[in-house]
């Protein structure tokens, strides 16, 4: 998939994605809706660029793999993934509904394409490493790639930590790792929570090599990732500044929008917002 | 019975001990030797849990992980994803003790065939004490959908169990202990997971033994024996499927048993027989184990005493059984 759409074609994928978000979030009636608002650029890079994957062969063994490992931004990830063609986007209704592939944690035996099964925090980097393991050391396939992306509330884990000991130890070059900054997390600011700062330092000293980007921007993400596989002695890791809600803006900001779904009255102001780019153009299917 | 080649030396004091461990260890390796997808992580106890023999035969499928339980089972989960049979190994106790969450997660929900290998569980653990000596490992492990779980009666069931849980596709648990214990079967015993085996007949009441308490169970028939009762002892080294054919025509046949474990018998062995007893066949049934207590330091012979988890005591509960 790599490569295909221009930046500005990329940047309107992701409103797209937006877009499936509100719709099937508020079809669900309960989930999460800034982490996945915050997501869409860096899923849709992930997706529409960087990774190598087919959606007709999702077992494609020479694929790269993207764990998620804060699994309650799953909406972003189908919504991605739909508008990527694994599955109809119309699917996207059934999400957190009796008998749907969507559950509302992913999990990976129910829906092809998705890699693991996540929702209790701290552990995607731990299952990363072990691919990424692997990759390097027992089946030596150096033409692939370990993506995680990981929420900045769930670096109050323990595993996490566990984790980026052993990939540092083992210098995973091919592992991946994206941490969301958005600064929130379910009680308030995470720097009030459980402080993280100073983040860079924390993952330096690990041995990770840090790069900290504009996670809303889709060429800094890109441009991110490339630097990130040109180092061949250090796993990576991606400090990516999000703006929780991004695209909507009475959700912008605020943690209250951490697990809520928007209401229909939100959702149709929602979805005008992104359309309209926030009143700043003319909504193109208005 | 003839067909399951017991050993001839049961009952007796030339009866060879070996740690149910080394078994495992044996059986890891040969596990390793047949399938190259085979590969071994182990938190920072590579010699005690016995592990070290694959890591000598095949350094490059062993990782060292350190002491760190949540990234040994989590990490082992990625592994399998890539198609690989991970064995993780640390004690009992620690794991899966400590990451309980990330196997239910990453492994039983995510169905990957991840070997939890659970060392030193039981309080044949002996003097390191109750923070050590893991009890509710069988509760813990039993009650997760999807894994098969294993506590094998010696070391030569235990290189068996292994290699079956090796191939066996599914996330599985494997019991073991520290302490040498009596080896009561032998190379031609048959081993299959998820079936019982019936050690003795007898009429009057059935003996169930799981793991190293099932020689117990079978000098306690000897006992009982001497005082003309006829014992059954049925060896279930599956606690998960519970082969529940077997132990069903037993009891229908003896109409009373006893259980015995070295763990908790609240959710664990003793617990999965009075669930399947009270769901298809009431009968009466005693369950030895600990009883919602935690072990101490002792001797490992001396703490099976004090719990009263040897065959005498087992012999005086079944004759309380039967009014006798």
């Amino acid at each position: 998939m790599s490569g295909q759409l221009t930046i500005p074609q990329l940047e309107h994928k992701a409103i797209v994605v937006r877009e499936d978000i509100i719709r099937m979030l508020e079809h669900a009636g309960s989930g999460h809706s800034a982490g996945p608002l915050g997501l869409a650029d860096i899923f849709t890079a992930l997706y529409f660029d960087i990774m190598k994957h087919d959606p007709k062969n999702p077992d494609w063994p020479d694929r790269d793999i993207m764990v998620l490992s804060n699994g309650h931004c799953v909406p972003v990830r189908y919504a991605t993934m739909a508008e990527a063609g694994y599955f109809p986007v119309e699917e996207l209704k059934t999400l957190r509904k009796l008998g749907s592939r969507l559950q509302g944690h992913p999990e990976r035996t129910r829906l092809p394409g998705m890699e693991n099964t996540s929702g209790p925090l701290g552990s995607g980097l731990s299952q990363a490493s072990g691919m990424a393991y692997v990759m390097k050391f027992i089946d030596k396939q150096p033409h692939r790639w370990v993506y995680t992306v990981m929420g900045d509330g769930e670096l109050n884990e323990g595993n996490i930590w566990e984790a980026a000991m052993f990939a540092g130890k083992n210098k995973l070059h091919n592992l991946i790792g994206i941490i969301d900054r958005n600064n929130i997390q379910i009680d308030g600011n995470t720097e009030d929570v459980m402080p993280l700062e100073d983040l860079r330092g924390k993952w330096e000293s690990f041995g990770l090599h840090v790069q900290e980007i504009d996670g809303n921007n889709i060429e800094s993400i890109i441009d991110a990732c490339s630097m990130a596989r040109a180092i061949v002695e250090k796993p990576s890791v991606i400090i990516a500044h999000t703006v929780p809600g991004k695209g909507v803006p009475f959700m912008e900001y605020d943690y209250h929008w951490h697990g809520m779904p928007p209401n229909s009255e939100q959702a149709k102001d929602a979805l005008k917002k992104l359309r309209t780019l926030d009143g700043k153009i003319k909504g193109e299917h208005e | 019975m003839s067909q399951l080649h017991l050993s001839s030396k049961i009952g007796t004091d030339d009866v060879e001990k070996e740690p149910t461990r080394k078994g495992f260890g044996r059986g890891l390796k040969a596990a390793g030797d047949e399938n190259e997808q085979v590969v071994a992580l182990c938190a920072d106890l590579t010699d005690s849990t016995q592990m070290s023999l694959f890591k000598e035969a095949h350094p490059e499928r062993f990782v060292e992980i350190g002491v760190a339980e949540q990234n040994l089972v989590t990490v082992a989960s990625g592994m399998a994803a890539m198609g690989k049979i991970p064995f993780t190994s640390s004690y009992a106790a620690f794991s899966p003790g400590r990451n309980w969450e990330q196997i239910r997660t990453t492994i039983c929900l995510n169905e990957q065939p991840v070997k939890i290998v659970g060392s030193h569980a039981g309080v044949s653990v002996g003097p390191d004490g109750a923070t050590h000596q893991m009890l509710e490992d069988i509760a813990l492990m039993r009650v997760l959908p999807h894994m098969v779980v294993v506590v094998p009666g010696d070391s030569v069931e235990a290189e068996k169990a292994t290699r079956a849980i090796a191939m066996n596709g599914q996330p599985s648990y494997i019991r073991l202990a520290r302490e040498a214990s009596p080896i009561f079967t032998t190379e031609q015993t048959p081993f299959e997971l998820g079936k019982a085996y019936v050690l003795r007949d007898g009429k009057d009441i059935t003996l169930f033994g799981t793991g190293i308490m099932t020689y117990e169970c079978l000098v306690a028939a000897d006992v009982l024996a001497s005082h003309g009762i006829d014992a059954e002892v049925v060896h279930v080294p599956t606690i998960k499927p519970l082969d529940e054919e077997t132990i069903l025509a037993s009891v229908k046949k003896t109409g009373c048993a006893v259980s015995v474990e070295e763990a908790q018998v609240a959710g664990g062995f003793g617990g999965a027989l009075a669930e399947l007893f009270t769901r298809d066949h009431p009968v009466q049934l005693r369950r030895l184990g600990m009883q919602d207590r935690f072990g101490e330091s002792g001797a490992p012979n001396e703490l099976l005493e004090h719990f009263k988890l040897t065959g005498p005591h087992i012999a005086e509960e079944a004759k309380n059984v039967l009014g006798k």
